[in-house]
């Protein structure tokens, strides 16, 4: 069993609209990308890439067949390829737990997604189960919308605490040159905007569509300290899943994200995640979900994610900070969203981050989502 | 390839997928859809184990992972616990933006149930609201068979 797994190489697209740009060409950039940093090859012999482990979502190729085109694109097959339909930040886990179980050394790992083929909230709404929620037409969006009013109410969330994470994103999303929807909003802008589901208003959730791609080579510890002199080490992963029928669960408590922090702090021995990380990625698909996922991720306390805006814990040169790389309210589709967030912890903690760099960066943590209203949630910690 | 027809629009390759599937949706929510298509009566299941009432009704309970085989009728009263306006319009919904979702805890049941809210004025929306079902004239034995739940 190998000792720990290491992060060597990753690669970003731009996040926007890519209509005139085939799915393939997208997959081959990425991925000649991270080839090229390690100058690693698809090898059966031992000596390159040993597996490579693919997140997306099938009814966004176009639909159905997502999968078929990443392994003939980049020359990876008669090879082993496993696909994930999930947040990508399942995929890293996977990836990484093929390295720790000693199948594999070396593993590429990608995620991509075109939201821009057909209508995110009609693929969602397949999200539901066929009996009780498809069939009232329900989708994430209106999930979210009553997650967040539970959450209000429960805890006194207020809706310029919301707000305010919006603006805190986009004005960290300005150095970041791959986000599109980085701006100046205010918070009172954000409260003027267009309610889409009471109360989220348009300002407040992840733009729709993005268009982009993800990739990362995982190593073994030997071979990750002969690949690069900078290695970002995996030092925990948690994932928990919790029921997709939203009247069985409390929405205002993410009990499952409590469970898979905790699995990750465990196995990297953190104790006080508050102190002991220096930034987190979080995944902000609404504006209130990083409150709440703050929350769930022991960076507070229960309850308490709007004192921690308030407090300015969370802002570039605060005590925490949350999102540097302007999370995913500057428009980073979803699948891609999670790896996205390990992504951008290991340019952090490379010291390559430019104008969003949290100084001194050492350890990090990543978090993915995905279901309605967070059913699901996976946790990377990691370190320098 | 001339430098003109390089400039056109690429080509796109539109499709509309359209699958019809049928699925079994069990005994236990069949007896569920069928006691509201037949009666008007919602009921759920307790664990023998939890105690909890389970609406809308599954064989298992998550909780224990035991078969749930006791059926108790709940009232069609309750409380709405959250809901959201929806603004916004997609052919997956059955009613014409803007509508309620809600989450109903039914008297009797320890769960929610998510279905519509109408019939209420935008101030008078809030968690803890008090609701009744109201069933449709003609039903069909879906979720659909309830129209919405309406203020007591």
């Amino acid at each position: 069993m190998a000792d720990r797994v290491g992060i060597v190489a990753v690669a970003q697209t731009k996040f926007d609209q890519k209509r005139e740009e085939h799915l393939t060409e997208t997959l081959v950039h990425v991925t000649k990308d991270v080839m090229g940093q390690t100058g690693l090859e698809f090898k059966d012999d031992g000596t390159g890439i040993d597996s490579t482990v693919v997140a997306s979502q099938d009814y966004f190729g176009g639909p159905g067949g997502i999968h078929m085109h990443y392994a003939y694109t980049v020359g990876a097959y008669r090879r082993p390829d496993e696909r994930v339909e999930e947040d990508g930040a399942f995929a890293v886990a996977y990836g990484a737990m093929q390295i720790l179980s000693g199948h594999h050394d070396v593993v590429l790992v990608v995620g991509h997604i075109k939201e821009s083929v057909c209508s995110k909230n009609q693929v969602e709404n397949l999200g539901l189960d066929h009996i009780y929620g498809r069939k009232i037409g329900l989708d994430f969006v209106a999930a979210a919308g009553m997650q967040a009013m539970r959450y209000q109410h429960k805890y006194g969330i207020t809706p310029e605490q919301c707000a305010k994470v919006v603006v805190k994103n986009r004005t960290n999303g300005k150095n970041n040159p791959l986000v599109m929807y980085a701006n100046g909003i205010t918070v009172e802008d954000v409260l003027k905007s267009e309610m889409v589901a009471d109360p989220i208003r348009v300002q407040e959730a992840k733009p729709v569509p993005v268009d982009g791609a993800v990739a990362m080579i995982l190593a073994c510890e030997d071979k990750a300290k002969k690949l690069t002199n900078k290695p970002v080490w995996i030092t925990g992963m948690g994932m928990c899943y919790d029921h997709h029928e939203l009247g069985y669960r409390d929405l205002a408590d993410c009990d499952s994200l409590v469970s898979a922090a905790q699995m990750a702090y465990k196995m990297a021995g953190i104790k006080e995640p508050a102190k002991e990380l220096n930034l987190a990625e979080v995944s902000d698909h609404y504006a209130y979900q990083e409150l709440l996922w703050s929350e769930g991720l022991g960076l507070c306390g229960k309850g308490e994610g709007g004192k921690l805006i308030d407090k300015g814990t969370t802002s570039m040169g605060g005590e925490l900070p949350v999102n540097p790389s302007g999370g995913l309210l500057c428009g980073v589709p979803l699948i891609v969203a999670g790896m996205q967030r390990v992504a951008e912890c290991v340019l952090q903690l490379r010291g390559e981050a430019g104008g969003r760099q949290v100084s001194g960066a050492k350890t990090a943590l990543a978090h993915g989502v995905e279901g309605p209203a967070g059913q699901l949630h996976c946790v990377i910690t990691l370190e320098k | 390839m001339t430098e003109q027809s390089l400039q056109e629009e690429p080509l796109v390759v539109r499709g509309k997928l359209e699958i019809p599937y049928k699925q079994f949706v069990g005994s236990v929510a069949s007896k569920f859809l069928i006691e509201i298509r037949d009666n008007k009566k919602i009921f759920g299941m307790r664990c023998p184990e939890c105690n909890r009432v389970y609406v809308p009704s599954r064989s298992i309970c998550p909780k224990c992972m035991c078969r749930m085989d006791e059926w108790v009728e709940v009232s069609d009263r309750g409380t709405v616990l959250t809901y959201t306006v929806v603004n916004y319009k997609e052919p997956t919904h059955p009613v014409e933006p803007p509508f309620v979702y809600g989450i109903i805890q039914l008297d009797g049941a320890d769960t929610g149930i998510v279905h519509f809210i109408a019939g209420v004025d935008p101030e008078e929306l809030k968690v803890g609201l008090r609701v009744q079902a109201v069933f449709k004239a003609e039903r069909q034995g879906s979720m659909l068979d309830i129209k919405h739940f309406k203020p007591l």
